[in-house]
């Protein structure tokens, strides 16, 4: 098991009264840095890593009956660095994310294939750490490709969708 | 009977929490862990861990099925749920009776009349505690009849919302109308309940709180905590006792919180929420917790009690180990929310892999984490990644040593909010003890 607090600073205590400014310990099941944080304040630096894996419980009858994890990234979809063709333009999401074409379950998407956007419209969500942020067309044209899934993990480059921007 | 194995329904630093004190009561764990959380620092400390699907919550932590069949087959005879997730949810204590497994929480029918907040105030009513003047809209009424009785401004709250989610605003009375009927809409939607109510909108007020411990018998207050350093409802900075209260103010609002407990008959941990008018020494009930909260540490610092160790033993259905006068408070307490947003940039959230952790140690400083070098914070959840807690004899040298500690957190790899917990206990607002909730804006503004 890893320290707790308590034994860290128990610790500490011995190292406070020491000329020690650093201490490095490693057991079978953990290694600990402590560093004096400089001045007078008593404080001072943990660095801590738990060793050993996570024993996990092979169950037949349950884990089988779960949902599989979620399929990646759709096959279809160009590379990130991938050139488009001039008069295309990428929309890709602002951060790592759960995508979402619509607002709510069972509404209809904010856009499909033939949609006009301009910059403003809402394309889609993206959905990271609870928050919900909008995902915009930052161009104006029609909406030729959609290579992300409703539901999908979609990192910060990916390309979501393509517009053929509205000749200038 | 003995709790013998706890099957931990959660994540992250309160999972770590979780599985501390049990090993120190000598309490076998079991973690249900999704697919993002196979290999964290709680799956490594568990005695075992149980996948229970994948990284999205409504297939994982969401789901009552997968918790209670993970906690069957890891044979817990308990099921600790956390914060979050499903901690307050009456279905998951139903569920573990029907399964002969013990819920560590309050009773079925304590997590409806709370979690239900219209409920929640007519109990608070009947044990005679003050609540912000309000009513719940009647089938067909005019929900403009009943504000103007209220007084403006006005929040529509939903009944099944909680933790900040589900409320609006209205400060004119001619978007009453459609405000209600787009918060019926979007109750309906999250919450799975449409039912709304009113509330007059107090603009400035403190958010205090104080945490209760109950067997069922006997209710016993373990004092305030003061929450008001909010951005969006989520709470940032946590501190126990609430300063600058007037001893009878505070006293008040311990026998409140002990009244409600009785009221209920309350068995477990639970948080009574209060909205403080300190202009007029005048506090109201806003809402009851039926759970462990992030910010326990704070209390427990100050009280030198595990809350986790006196919810299992109430959950073991043994009475109360402390009466009110075995209760003492030494000195005070503060707790900031380490985070993995960008404070510069609107807090936009900031999902990764660690490098490396460097978190403070020493007399009077206590950091909750899961996160190691190597750890990861996965986009699916909230955005905390530890929580930094000084305990020191008064509030100035709380402040001070919280300043100092944060110097030495570091994350390489991940952007968090130190500087921003930097600049708040240098803030001379915040050093003077009180602030109200709308402080956090002004202080953003000022920047």
């Amino acid at each position: 098991m890893s320290l707790s607090n308590d034994d860290v600073q128990e610790i500490l205590r011995l190292l406070e009264g020491s000329f020690h400014d650093e201490l490095h310990l490693e057991t079978k099941s953990f290694k600990l840095a402590l560093r004096r944080a400089g001045g007078a304040s008593g404080i001072w630096s943990q660095e801590t890593t738990t060793l050993g894996a996570a024993n996990l419980l092979n169950l037949g009858s349950g884990n089988a009956s779960l949902p599989a994890a979620p399929p990646g990234a759709g096959a279809a979809s160009p590379s990130p660095q991938a050139a488009l063709a001039p008069g295309l333009a990428a929309i890709r999401p602002p951060l790592i994310g759960t995508f979402y074409r619509a607002a709510k379950p069972g509404a209809p998407p904010f856009v499909e294939e033939g949609s006009t956007v301009t910059p403003d419209t809402v394309v889609g969500i993206i959905e990271t750490m609870k928050l919900m942020n909008p995902v915009l067309a930052q161009t104006s044209g029609t909406v030729v490709e959609i290579h992300a899934q409703n539901g999908e993990l979609v990192e910060a480059q990916r390309v979501l969708m393509v517009v053929k921007k509205e000749p200038a | 009977m003995n709790i013998r194995r706890i099957l931990i329904a959660n994540r992250g630093e309160i999972a770590v929490r979780i599985i501390r004190t049990c090993k120190r009561l000598g309490i076998e764990t079991v973690l249900a862990a999704s697919d993002a959380d196979l290999g964290s620092l709680a799956a490594r400390m568990a005695g075992a861990v149980v996948r229970i699907g994948p990284a999205r919550p409504a297939e994982s932590y969401l789901s009552i099925d997968a918790i209670i069949l993970a906690a069957l087959e890891g044979k817990a005879d308990a099921i600790h749920p956390g914060y979050g997730f499903l901690s307050e949810n009456a279905q998951l204590a139903i569920r573990c009776r029907e399964a002969g497994l013990i819920f560590i929480g309050p009773t079925e029918a304590q997590l409806d009349g709370i979690g239900d907040k219209l409920k929640a105030r007519g109990h608070a009513v009947e044990a005679g505690l003050p609540v912000v003047p309000g009513g719940s809209i009647e089938m067909g009424a005019d929900p403009a009849v009943l504000a103007e009785t209220i007084g403006w401004p006005i929040l529509v709250k939903a009944v099944g919302g909680g933790g900040g989610r589900g409320m609006k605003q209205v400060h004119d009375p001619s978007k009453l109308h459609e405000t209600v009927e787009l918060a019926v809409a979007e109750a309906a939607a999250s919450f799975g309940d449409s039912r709304v109510y009113l509330e007059r909108y107090v603009a400035s007020g403190r958010h205090v709180e104080v945490q209760i411990l109950g067997d069922g018998e006997t209710v016993v207050h373990l004092g305030t905590r003061d929450c008001s350093v909010q951005r969006r409802y989520q709470k940032l900075v946590e501190e126990a006792p609430a300063p600058g209260l007037s001893a009878e103010l505070r006293s008040a609002m311990h026998a409140a919180a002990v009244n409600f407990g009785r009221h209920m008959r309350y068995r477990g941990l639970g948080t009574i929420e209060f909205l403080v008018d300190c202009r007029t020494d005048e506090f109201f009930f806003l809402e009851m917790n039926a759970r462990i909260q992030v910010e326990h540490p704070v209390t427990e610092a100050i009280t030198g009690l595990d809350l986790v160790a006196e919810q299992i033993a109430v959950a073991e259905g043994r009475p109360l180990g402390l009466r009110q006068e075995d209760v003492t408070f030494t000195g005070h307490s503060i707790e900031c929310r380490i985070n993995a947003e960008d404070w510069d940039q609107d807090f936009r959230p900031s999902p990764g892999t660690a490098a490396r952790v460097l978190f403070p140690a020493g007399d009077g400083i206590r950091v909750d984490s899961h996160m190691e070098a190597g750890a990861s914070v996965p986009p699916f959840y909230d955005s905390m990644v530890a929580k930094l807690i000084v305990h020191a004899p008064d509030r100035t040298q709380a402040v001070e040593r919280m300043a100092q500690a944060l110097d030495v957190c570091r994350i390489d790899g991940l952007t968090i909010n130190t500087a921003m917990h930097k600049a708040l206990m240098a803030d001379v607002e915040f050093k003077a003890g009180g602030v109200d909730t709308a402080f956090f804006p002004r202080f953003m503004q000022q920047r």
